[in-house]
């Protein structure tokens, strides 16, 4: 099996599996509970988030963990309008933000808020000139996604970041979901004031995710109850999942200080490889992230190819997993492109450091015996 | 280019005559303590000052680590070149580039120790001023009166060498250098800073908790072990008396009126720091006291409380505001700590409506139909030290390393 959709979700490490099911038997605990058993397991996840927060090069106090990445841009973005309602109602984002955020703006719209979508250009990007010039006095949140995750354009956070610098009542949400691990980005320098990452996109688990919130920033729960991790997110911790998370972010941080060049190595021999079948199109840009690989094969309906692929058992993606199913038609890539042939054709290929070179060279070699085939069919 | 050495000037104690050479080997101490991570460098001194020679060691990375060890006036770190001119000319633009605050004035002093060095000291003045000037066009300016940075020059025989920055310490006393005291550890925000503010003048100090199980639970230890690991920063380790407190707490809830229990139990625990003080022979004991801010802490308390003994009590926070003593616990990083929810020592037990005004002759009055000599004695008896190492985790916290 040759697993090439490590953007949609990782296989699990299983090293983090063993933390998680070391905790979950022996400290299975609340970490509320008064008892010695609930001490323990409050001393986990104090340990995970230190863990955490030391990777990250933030505070343990500004890490709050959540189910993942669609409730960490959720309360980014909700917890930030209503916490900040009365300075202002006009939040900017771009036209290529993960659904999580997309609706979630949308949603906030119905609720009397301003959405500017800023555009990208057909590498992806979105110009911070572009952005200075959508900032307003009542403009109280920015979110940018670090990298797309459809086809890996990086945006330009640090200069988002420093221009933002000079207005304080803006507040900044990166989501960095697929950046984490194979993007470097330092969210104390930045100027980052509110970042979402997910655990299982670095080989943790399903359901767990954190939060970064600069200290000092005020942000409405979405869930009230027992006022859990320090009243942003109610409900009993997830201590297992939360070990697991700071488990596999060690072991993803490390394996891209050692393997960071074999990403490379993948990433252009698959663009050199695909550059040189006839009929795909690159979608990615030249300068994006290295794990995400996108292109087009125009005429070709992107699920045929898909399943076509799968019988060699190689996993690839059309679009983002979250909205493959209910379309196949690319937002991302008609945005950039503005070619509808083209976003109806879109494979997304995205790696891990668990890839190796020798799968390239099958994948390539695979894509075009499909293609031949197919070719002939659908003409 | 590399920096040589930081020179290391200490403020207060240069006027203390006859203890200085005590004050300079603790200080001394204190900055290898400081140092322990970086093995290359060495440290020396001389009458006035102390010198950091880097060997090859990050000065900037050094700065950070000694800059809040007690004692310490100010820092200078110092270029080490050869003689030759346009060798000092660019160190001179390098030292001013890596400067840690910007400058807008400047001049340069050079002293020559080397007589046969081809350029006499106002020409060297003048040659680097100008060289700056050039290439800080429009930014530094020259003010011989009262310049932000005085750039000094020292032509040796060996090499030259360049300094100037001053670089605040943390000033204070070396600690240990004003003797030992007892600090009363309940767990709260104020105790801890209050031991932070007494080491800086200088005081070696020990913590006494109370711990009364089961009406406070382990966790409230642990806490106070944590608190001990952060004030364990400036000497490298800290000890806790751990003092069993639950039989007396109980006796006082039994024979003392509900109104007039904090009063007494404060009296007792102060009895009881000034044995263990006794038998650790410190001079003082301190609390982290501020006048007025709970029923404790008024003055009518604080008078009927501190009539049970004679040692000082030292409350460096008696005047300080909630809001700044919390804003120097975040300085000191224990302020996360301290605000962790367990009950403690203070809060158990704590009368709905406790005397804000408790009368001396009353609190005398009913605690002498108990007799508690025998059972300060046995909790004196009783206490157990822990000692813990800074760096070291008390709360169970790394004993299960291998899940992460």
């Amino acid at each position: 099996m040759i697993y090439f959709d490590n953007s949609a979700t990782t296989k699990p490490y299983p090293e983090v599996l063993d933390s998680f099911i070391k905790v979950s038997t022996e400290y299975f605990g609340n970490p509320s509970s008064l008892h010695g058993l609930g001490a323990k397991a409050e001393s986990l996840l104090t340990q995970a988030r230190r863990q955490v927060a030391d990777l990250l090069h933030v505070k343990s106090a500004e890490i709050y963990f959540t189910s993942g990445g669609t409730e960490g841009n959720n309360l980014a973005v909700k917890g930030i309008a209503h916490a900040y309602s009365k300075r202002g109602k006009h939040i900017i984002t771009t036209v290529m933000e993960h659904a999580s955020i997309k609706e979630t703006c949308q949603l906030l719209e119905e609720e009397g808020f301003d959405i500017t979508y800023l555009q990208v250009d057909s590498n992806g990007f979105v110009s911070v000139e572009d952005l200075k010039n959508a900032l307003r006095t009542d403009t109280i949140l920015v979110s940018v996604m670090s990298v797309n995750n459809e086809v890996g354009s990086i945006q330009p956070i640090v200069e988002i970041g420093h221009l933002l610098k000079e207005y304080p009542q803006v507040l900044f949400h990166v989501d960095h979901v697929q950046g984490i691990g194979k993007v470097p980005l330092d969210i104390a320098t930045a100027g980052i004031d509110l970042c979402t990452i997910s655990g299982h996109k670095f080989h943790g688990l399903k359901g767990t995710g954190v939060l970064y919130v600069r200290d000092g920033i005020r942000v409405s729960p979405l869930f009230t109850g027992g006022n859990q991790e320090a009243k942003l997110r109610s409900g009993t911790e997830n201590v297992a999942g939360f070990v697991a998370l700071a488990r596999a972010l060690r072991l993803t941080l490390q394996k891209s200080a050692q393997d960071y060049g074999k990403l490379i190595e993948i990433r252009d021999m698959l663009l050199n490889g695909l550059n040189e079948i006839t009929g795909v199109k690159i979608n990615s840009p030249l300068h994006g992230a290295p794990h995400i690989i996108n292109f087009s094969i125009p005429g070709i309906k992107s699920e045929v190819f898909i399943h076509a692929l799968e019988e060699k058992e190689i996993y690839v993606s059309t679009t983002s997993a979250c909205s493959s199913k209910k379309k196949s038609i690319s937002d991302t890539v008609l945005a950039m492109f503005h070619d509808q042939k083209r976003a109806d054709s879109v494979i997304r290929i995205s790696t891990s450091y668990e890839n190796e070179l020798y799968e390239v060279e099958f994948v390539l070699q695979e894509i075009k015996n499909t293609l031949l085939k197919l070719q002939k069919v659908m003409r | 280019m590399k920096f040589d050495h930081i020179i290391i000037r200490y403020g207060e104690i240069s006027t203390k005559k006859r203890n200085r050479k005590s004050f300079v080997d603790k200080l001394k101490n204190h900055i290898r303590w400081a140092l322990r991570d970086f093995k290359a460098a060495k440290l020396t001194a001389s009458r006035e000052r102390m010198y950091i020679i880097l060997n090859g060691e990050d000065h900037q990375k050094i700065i950070e680590q000694i800059k809040g060890v007690y004692g310490i006036q100010s820092l200078s770190p110092a270029l080490k070149i050869g003689r030759d001119i346009e060798e000092i000319k660019t160190a001179a633009l390098y030292y001013i580039d890596q400067l840690s605050g910007e400058i807008e004035t400047f001049k340069v002093s050079t002293k020559r120790s080397d007589k046969d060095f081809p350029y006499d000291t106002n020409e060297m003045n003048h040659l680097l001023g100008g060289h700056l000037l050039r290439n800080k066009d429009g930014i530094l300016k020259v003010d011989v009166k009262n310049p932000d940075l005085d750039l000094r020059v020292e032509v040796r025989k060996e090499a030259v060498y360049l300094s100037g920055e001053n670089i605040h310490g943390a000033g204070g006393l070396p600690f240990g250098s004003s003797g030992k005291a007892m600090l009363m550890l309940s767990g709260g925000i104020d105790s801890p800073v209050a031991g932070f503010l007494s080491m800086k003048r200088g005081l070696e100090i020990e913590c006494i908790h109370f711990y009364s199980p089961p009406f406070t639970s382990e966790r409230s230890k642990q806490k106070v072990m944590d608190l001990a690991e952060k004030l364990a920063l400036v000497n490298g380790s800290m000890k806790v008396h751990i003092v069993p407190f639950t039989e007396i707490q109980m006796l006082i809830q039994k024979q003392i009126p509900e109104n007039y229990t904090m009063t007494s139990t404060r009296r007792l625990m102060l009895r009881i720091a000034d044995a263990i003080r006794e038998k650790e022979e410190a001079l003082a004991i301190i609390t982290g006291e501020s006048l007025g801010q709970v029923a404790s802490q008024t003055m009518n308390s604080m008078f009927a409380i501190n009539e049970v003994i004679s040692t000082p009590v030292l409350r460096p926070l008696i005047a300080m505001d909630k809001l700044e003593i919390i804003e120097l616990a975040k300085q000191y990083d224990t302020f996360e700590i301290s605000n962790q929810p367990y009950e403690d020592c203070c809060t158990v037990f704590t009368p709905a409506s406790p005397k804000t005004k408790p009368k001396l002759e009353k609190v005398q009055y009913y605690e002498s139909f108990v007799d508690f000599d025998k059972l300060i004695a046995d909790a004196v008896e009783q206490t157990e030290i822990q000692k813990i190492r800074f760096g070291e985790k008390a709360t169970g916290e790394g004993q299960l390393e291998d899940l992460f």
